[in-house]
């Protein structure tokens, strides 16, 4: 059953048209992941869905109620959390405090806690009195994924977490998203890294100046088309 | 000895500075917004209490517990419906529209309760004094400085051991990530400016029991406040008392070698860390 959706998904900065009738679905437990070139829309895709972005209110429907009207705050109420691209911690808070602030409004009890991000992170909790800004950008990655959770959100949007990063540290940061599908979360990865979007997702949808140029299950999907929705017909 | 006492009295007076500066501080530090209106809103704060000591007969401490709810829905109200607005990449509309706002005070409050000058009465405490091995203390000086030290230990706390300390910091760090974690930046900024008003009457109840005020000197309040934030430290609290401290004895000083000096003092001092230290004796960093 979808979760989340996109239906004919519009997004402008200023006079800029970014998104051009964008359709995705995200079921219950699943995790989705966009792909794409720069430039290509995927994280004005993932700003309208988290309400950075104004977007109209029907084009993104989550658990059956439109949710593109609200503002990023109650898009979070909401249960969906986002993981910025770039990290953006906050370079006045601690590590803990970080994740702490991940949590301000967050509505009951849920799977995730300060000990259980610990304990998905273990290098955190030696780090937790460090200004969240000193810590290396494995880590620092880590900590806005643990921000994220903090929420106990329903989908998770994750922006671009293997950008700058060693290959280890990605591997060592992909290796936690099985435990937080567990938790419950569904999930949006967008990624220019293929293999690591390839092999966590149970769906790809491939974009290209604003709109989805191609999609499917990532065993379906041959390297000849993502290359082709990837680039364009004239590169490949 | 009567350096010592002038050294001890200037301390004390920058309590009062402080008490102007806190509210004004705070303000900066979450949304790096200047309120040239604060010096006003004292001034306005201070007729507030004037209002309830006269009409209820009130003592004036009193007055400031029924008066500092009030100022602080002032406060949250004004930085909602009006400050909220001008914020942005550009620093000159929210000048603009304080300044306006201290305009608009001045003038209302000289509407309303003409040019004289008023007093808040203290009774027996204006008067008593401490003698301390042979320095003799005025309680209220003492008690205006006591009183300083404890709003900005409680904004210390308030700021760095609380969630809405976080949520401020997070928010005056990046707003737009802050929204992504459920805080309402608009909220959070008039949540800031409430409390920054609770400060102000404070320093209304002090500044209307030590001294004469009337419509008019707010704008003199404010420039002491914004020199002791700079002395002090953009956005640094204990830098904020650090600065009132140092144009206090400054002043004091100052008036001792010759009373014509006085104001000149404070303001000297406030030039001479100017230049020397730009960024303040203890930038936020510190806190």
């Amino acid at each position: 059953m979808a979760l989340l959706e996109t239906h004919g998904l519009t997004a402008f900065y200023g006079d800029f048209q970014a998104l051009f009738g964008v359709d995705i679905t995200l079921d219950a437990g699943a995790t989705v992941a966009i792909i794409g070139a720069n430039g290509a829309g995927k994280t004005t895709l993932l700003r309208a869905i988290s309400g950075v972005l104004a977007s109209p209110g029907a084009a993104i429907q989550f658990d059956g109620e439109p949710v593109g009207h609200l503002e990023a705050d109650d898009v979070l109420r909401r249960g969906i959390a986002m993981v910025p691209e770039g990290r953006k911690l906050f370079p006045s808070l601690s590590v803990e405090e970080n994740l702490l602030i991940g949590a301000h409004r967050r509505a009951g009890h849920g799977y995730w806690s300060l000990d259980r991000v610990y304990e998905l992170f273990p290098i955190l909790a030696e780090r937790r009195s460090n200004p969240g800004t000193a810590l290396s950008g494995g880590q620092q990655q880590m900590v806005a994924i643990g921000r994220a959770l903090m929420s106990n959100p329903r989908v998770l949007l994750c922006d671009e977490i293997s950008l700058g990063l060693a290959p280890v540290v990605i591997r060592d940061i992909y290796a936690a998203m099985p435990h937080i599908r567990d938790s419950g979360a569904s999930i949006i990865i967008v990624e220019q890294d293929i293999s690591q979007a390839l092999a966590v997702a149970d769906h790809v949808y491939c974009m290209m100046e604003g709109r989805i140029t191609l999609q499917g299950r990532p065993a379906d999907l041959t390297r000849d088309a993502i290359h082709e929705a990837y680039f364009g017909g004239a590169a490949a | 000895m009567i350096w010592v006492d002038t050294i001890i009295q200037g301390v004390l007076l920058g309590g009062l500075y402080a008490l102007f500066a806190a509210g004004l501080s705070l303000v900066f530090g979450i949304m790096r917004l200047v309120n040239l209106a604060h010096g006003d809103l004292i001034v306005f704060s201070a007729y507030m209490i004037l209002l309830l000591v006269s009409l209820l007969n009130l003592d004036p401490f009193l007055a400031t517990a029924i008066a500092a709810p009030l100022m602080f829905a002032l406060g949250w109200g004004l930085q909602k419906l009006v400050l909220n607005r001008t914020l942005g990449d550009d620093i000159l509309p929210p000048l603009l529209v304080t300044f306006g706002l201290s305009i608009v005070v001045q003038n209302a409050l000289l509407e309303g309760f003409s040019a004289d000058s008023r007093r808040l009465s203290a009774g027996a405490l204006e008067t008593s004094s401490l003698s301390l091995g042979g320095v003799n203390i005025g309680l209220m000086p003492l008690l205006t400085f006591l009183s300083a030290v404890l709003v900005i230990f409680v904004l210390n706390r308030l700021f760095y051991r609380t969630a809405l300390g976080r949520a401020f910091r997070a928010t005056s760090d990046d707003p737009v990530t802050a929204s992504l974690m459920g805080i309402k930046p608009a909220s959070v900024f008039a949540t800031a400016t409430g409390i920054a008003m609770i400060v102000v009457t404070i320093a209304a109840l002090y500044l209307g029991m030590r001294a004469n005020f009337d419509p008019t000197i707010g704008p003199a309040r404010l420039i002491y406040a914004f020199e002791a934030v700079i002395i002090g430290g953009l956005g640094s609290l204990w830098g904020t008392l650090l600065g009132g401290v140092i144009i206090g004895v400054a002043q004091t000083v100052g008036a001792a070698i010759n009373p014509e000096w006085q104001i000149l003092a404070g303001h000297v001092a406030f030039l001479v860390v100017l230049v020397l230290r730009p960024r303040g004796l203890l930038p936020r960093a510190v806190d």
